[in-house]
């Protein structure tokens, strides 16, 4: 029987994660959002709140909203959620959970010629999330007020393209009263989100490497979770054929469990001894 | 890394994130994340 490869299971979780955490139907019907309590519940991924469908609050908009409040307090309930996860999984939720990340999936396999980012410069492009993470969502919402002392979202209001998509499209198709309020803001998302669509095309995921928060802040607990990666280096015969399938640029023999690994499980699928595996948790060995 | 600094770090992080939860919760930082979430967020989709 044929073997169902890693990336076939991932898309399937992809689309019922996306499904679940999106799972308001009527939302989009109406043009309106859930407005249940399930709302008081961050969801793992980048999944904005005014999504008509989403049922769960976007961490990242969560943790801006409550910085920038009238009185900014350290927003413990937020942190220490998006630490259960990041210890308990890792960027495994920006590989298998998150809905933008797998749109970035489809985009990609669009059969168009693939661009590639020269070295330096992708090494370097890759603190911008971290940048995003401390400027965007931290600093500036706590630190620039209004005359009312109040902050802004930065992220959500000037970048987030996953608000855009989720909540914008949707939400201003469908409703009459948002759609006559358009202005130059929704012009600049727009065109944020359109030149991220036209890179995913032709680059693997350039929003979770170069500007993703949530996978800047994910990519700490990578090395230490509880969902790990190892390599058997016994049995390895150092045909780079994993660093060839991985499309994050890992260097999977170096460092499996680098800050940048998605754990799509590419490299899994790619290696012909079979020497990649997750780590049991008991011992530290295959699982 | 070590196997017993790998589960004292996990133990330690763990530890923490359920006393953040905690702590947020009983100063009911849930029902702030709420009443933003409820609510159609005018900057999210970039109108204002």
């Amino acid at each position: 029987m044929k073997k169902i490869t890693n990336e076939k299971k991932r898309n399937l979780i992809q689309l019922a994660a996306a499904v679940l955490i999106n799972g308001y139907a009527a939302g989009f019907r109406k043009g309106t959002i859930f407005t249940g309590k399930s709302k008081a519940v961050c969801v793992p991924v980048l999944n904005c709140y005014s999504c008509p469908g989403a049922l769960g609050a976007c961490p990242i908009g969560s943790l801006q909203s409550l910085l920038s409040g009238y009185h900014t307090r350290i927003p413990f309930y937020v942190l220490g959620t998006l630490m259960l996860f990041g210890v308990l999984l890792g960027r495994v939720v920006c590989g298998f959970l998150c809905p933008f990340g797998w749109i970035q999936d489809l985009l990609y396999k669009i059969p168009v010629k693939k661009g590639n980012v020269p070295k330096k410069a992708d090494r370097y492009l890759r603190y911008l999330k971290y940048v995003v993470l401390f400027l965007l969502v931290i600093l500036l919402p706590v630190v620039i007020r209004d005359e009312f002392g109040f902050g802004t979202t930065w992220f959500c209001k000037y970048v987030c393209p996953a608000g855009t998509l989720g909540a914008g499209l949707p939400l201003l198709a469908g409703n009459v009263g948002l759609r006559q309020s358009i202005g130059a803001l929704f012009g600049w998302k727009l065109t944020v989100l359109i030149m991220i669509v036209i890179l995913s095309v032709m680059i693997y995921r350039p929003f979770c490497k170069y500007l993703c928060p949530l996978g800047a802040f994910y990519s700490f607990f990578n090395k230490f979770s509880f969902y790990r990666l190892a390599v058997d280096k016994e049995r390895c015969v150092d045909c780079k054929a994993c660093e060839r399938a991985c499309k994050m640029g890992v260097e999977v023999t170096k460092e499996i469990n680098s800050p940048e690994c998605i754990r799509c499980g590419a490299c899994m699928d790619a290696c012909p001894k079979n020497c990649i595996h997750k780590e049991r948790l008991s011992k530290g060995k295959k699982g | 890394m070590k196997q017993k600094n790998l589960w004292m770090i996990r133990g330690t992080v763990l530890i923490a994130s359920a006393a953040c939860i905690g702590y947020g919760l009983m100063r009911e930082e849930h029902l702030e994340v709420l009443k933003k979430a409820v609510n159609i967020c005018l900057q999210c989709i970039g109108i204002g």
